[in-house]
């Protein structure tokens, strides 16, 4: 287990000069008496979604840090590359809680990653928040055993909660608006995927896209002619993703092989503002599923964190750098309103959060509630958005109060309903 | 319909595998090294010609030519850096020459691997095909870049075998596989042979990744799956045997093909291995395997 900088393609130069500037700014920053709150940050540094994760926090640190801390204390982000395994994110775990002592974890957007730290953040009694990770099991597990794992917060929405978000979409832009009646369901086989599909056979019938068929197929497929060759057979007017191990590939085949069905769900790679560069450009009239967006004034909150972060780093934050950039905040909020940094202080102070983040207002499902430490899904709280690449460009088009665009197709995408 | 579909994109694949796979064997046939480095090599050719079309935005042409070229530096600096040094040690029994050499270019191609990864993220990337555009064969919609990746394919390994029968570099890189010291006895220097034929390797892989890259893309994750596969491949066809390695690369791109449309996608690679255990038992040297 190594603790690292942060990688990135021709950023090194950069963040050699930021680090440096860091520097500057930290020795001219107030002087903070009392020991740091240090915040542990376990992240997948090589994988695009992951990250931003590491960055978004120091940049939330240093905007705290800059402003006098909290209660004269300094916010510390220590970071550890988790090279996306779940053993080394165990390790890493053991050795941020041990060694370097810190108050509080934030790590992962993987589902099975953050499974398996779950029964450390019960172990080891460490308060663990997951930016971006968004199986049911995450959040069902502290309902279970609450006095157990009531040390792990999910700081994103639910699968459960991903599948509405999808249909609600669906019902204005595809339903109500294109007239269309039919889906393919398209996802990876993986641990969030899971209750997001029971989630979608679910809510689509209800929305009234009749389900006609349902791939599920091997995050490590590379070849995806098979399985748009047996969708396209199926004549649905729509397919409805759930995919994040993949993105790049199947994206990139759809357009050479111009099949014919607009795509629309969750697509995470999607969300990387690299995202167009990496398909060449094939991301055109993809339809997805996000939290926040370039430009969207999700909250008054948004638009000045991914100019900030893009002014840093040099891209735009992954979904889960929002989430991450908002959980050290709210934990800044936590820390102040518990007054002390005590694991089990601090659980009960965050279970009272209500900050309006960057994604939207964040409040936590209680102890009755099925998921239990998961952050709330509706109107006036979060409820995500509909997105869509255009013109190289990540544009909102759902719900109506931020979409700035129309939807638009390139060309071989018949919208029609069969 | 269904069978003209899995016929077409089976020979597409099945074409990009073969083209992976000869270099792979030729490497092994003529000088005896298993290149375990071979799928970061092909990676690293597809990543390159990304790089050069997105970044440095050179147009396509160049761009695949600059990942071929990037394959013929990592191919040389495999053998000079890892496999000449190797064999030329004293230190080294020569009994034990082979699982160092094998040790070597694994984690040869794990450095390359994470190099990938740390500069350009573990997302995958494609290169922008050089034809792009659909055609309707008999009803089948075919994109033009899986026409232009089974005709490269079939174009180079037609070059290559003309190379090796009609070329007297091409023949003498033949007898070295056949008789290595027979080769030298001759009075040809058994180290420039090794030298074309990683030259010949390279290129090889060059092409095929970056083609690979066109037609279904890579990422950092692809470089276990990619040497496994060619290493299946060729086992399967009998180590060493070209002829071998190109049957095999049909065999497993069909098979896999068949399991993709009329089984299920999340199954198709399952048939190929349970093949290759069979073949392994039945037949150990494999379908035209020699020793």
């Amino acid at each position: 287990m190594t603790k690292t900088t942060r990688p990135h393609a021709f950023g090194s130069l950069r963040a050699l000069l930021g680090a440096t500037a860091i520097g500057v700014l930290a020795a001219s920053s107030p002087a903070f008496a009392a020991d740091p709150i240090k915040i542990g940050v376990i992240a997948e540094a090589q994988a695009i979604a992951g990250a931003s994760i590491p960055q978004a926090a120091q940049l939330a640190a240093d905007e705290i840090n800059a402003a006098g801390g909290v209660d004269g204390r300094k916010i510390e982000i220590i970071t550890y590359d988790n090279h996306s395994s779940s053993a080394d994110s165990v390790r890493a775990f053991q050795r941020a809680v041990n060694e370097d002592k810190v108050n509080i974890v934030i790590a992962s957007y993987i589902s099975e990653v953050v499974l398996a730290l779950e029964p450390w953040a019960a172990r080891l009694k460490m308060p663990f928040i997951t930016p971006g990770a968004a199986s049911n099991e995450i959040s069902k597990s502290v309902h279970a055993d609450y006095e157990k794992n009531k040390y792990t917060f999910h700081g994103y929405l639910t699968s459960a909660a991903l599948a509405l978000s999808v249909c609600d979409g669906a019902k204005d832009l595809l339903v109500d608006q294109k007239h269309l009646k039919t889906a393919v369901i398209m996802s990876e086989d993986a641990a969030w995927t899971t209750p997001l599909d029971v989630g979608y056979e679910e809510c689509l019938p209800k929305i009234g896209l009749k389900v006609l068929d349902h791939i599920r197929f091997s995050p490590d497929t590379t070849d995806f002619t098979p399985i748009f060759n047996k969708i396209e057979g199926t004549k649905p007017d729509v397919i409805i993703t759930g995919i994040s191990h993949v993105g790049v590939q199947p994206t990139v085949q759809w357009k050479n092989q111009e099949v014919p069905i607009p795509m629309f769900g969750i697509s995470s790679q999607a969300t990387n503002s690299t995202f167009g560069k990496d398909t060449n450009d094939a991301s055109e009239g993809v339809l997805y599923q996000g939290v926040s967006g370039p430009a969207v004034p999700v909250t008054p909150k948004s638009v000045p964190f991914t100019e900030a972060f893009n002014k840093k780093f040099g891209n735009f934050p992954s979904y889960a750098g929002y989430t991450s950039y908002d959980e050290v905040y709210y934990i800044a909020d936590a820390v102040k309103r518990a007054g002390s940094t005590d694991a089990d202080k601090l659980v009960a102070a965050l279970e009272k959060t209500d900050w309006e983040g960057t994604i939207g207002r964040i409040q936590f499902y209680g102890k009755d509630d099925p998921f239990t430490h998961s952050i709330k899904y509706g109107k006036g709280l979060v409820t995500g958005l509909m997105l869509q690449w255009q013109d190289g460009k990540q544009v909102a088009v759902w719900p109506s109060e931020v979409a700035k665009a129309q939807l638009k197709f390139p060309s071989f995408i018949k919208l029609t309903s069969n | 319909m269904l069978a003209l579909q899995i016929l077409i994109d089976g020979f597409a694949i099945s074409a990009l595998y073969a083209l992976g796979a000869t270099g792979f064997t030729l490497i092994f046939g003529v000088s005896g090294v298993l290149n375990l480095s071979h799928g970061a090599i092909m990676v690293l050719a597809a990543v390159a010609a990304w790089a050069a079309a997105s970044v440095l935005h050179v147009n396509t042409y160049v761009g695949a030519l600059v990942g071929v070229a990037a394959a013929l530096v990592a191919a040389f600096a495999t053998y000079y850096a890892v496999v000449q040094p190797i064999q030329k040690s004293r230190r080294i029994a020569n009994e034990e020459k082979e699982i160092f050499v094998l040790t070597g270019t694994l984690l040869w191609g794990i450095m390359i691997q994470e190099l990938i990864a740390y500069f350009f993220t573990n997302n995958a990337k494609t290169v922008l095909p050089i034809v792009e555009g659909v055609v309707d064969i008999f009803g089948v919609r075919t994109p033009k870049n899986e026409i232009f990746t089974a005709v490269v394919c079939c174009l180079v390994i037609g070059l290559l075998w003309l190379l090796v029968n009609r070329t007297r570099t091409g023949k003498a890189v033949l007898a070295a596989s056949m008789n290595p010291r027979g080769v030298t006895l001759l009075g040809l220097e058994l180290t420039s042979i090794y030298v074309v034929v990683w030259g010949i390797y390279g290129i090889l892989a060059g092409i095929a990744g970056v083609l690979l890259g066109m037609f279904l893309g890579v990422s950092s994750y692809s470089v276990g799956p990619l040497t496994a596969s060619a290493f299946s491949i060729v086992v399967l066809g009998g180590l060493g045997s070209v002829s071998g390695s190109l049957i095999a690369a049909f065999v497993v791109g069909y098979l896999e093909t068949l399991t993709a449309y009329l089984v299920n996608p999340a199954y198709r690679t399952i048939p190929a291995l349970l093949l290759l255990v069979i073949v392994m038992y039945v037949r150990p040297q494999g379908l035209l395997g020699r020793r």
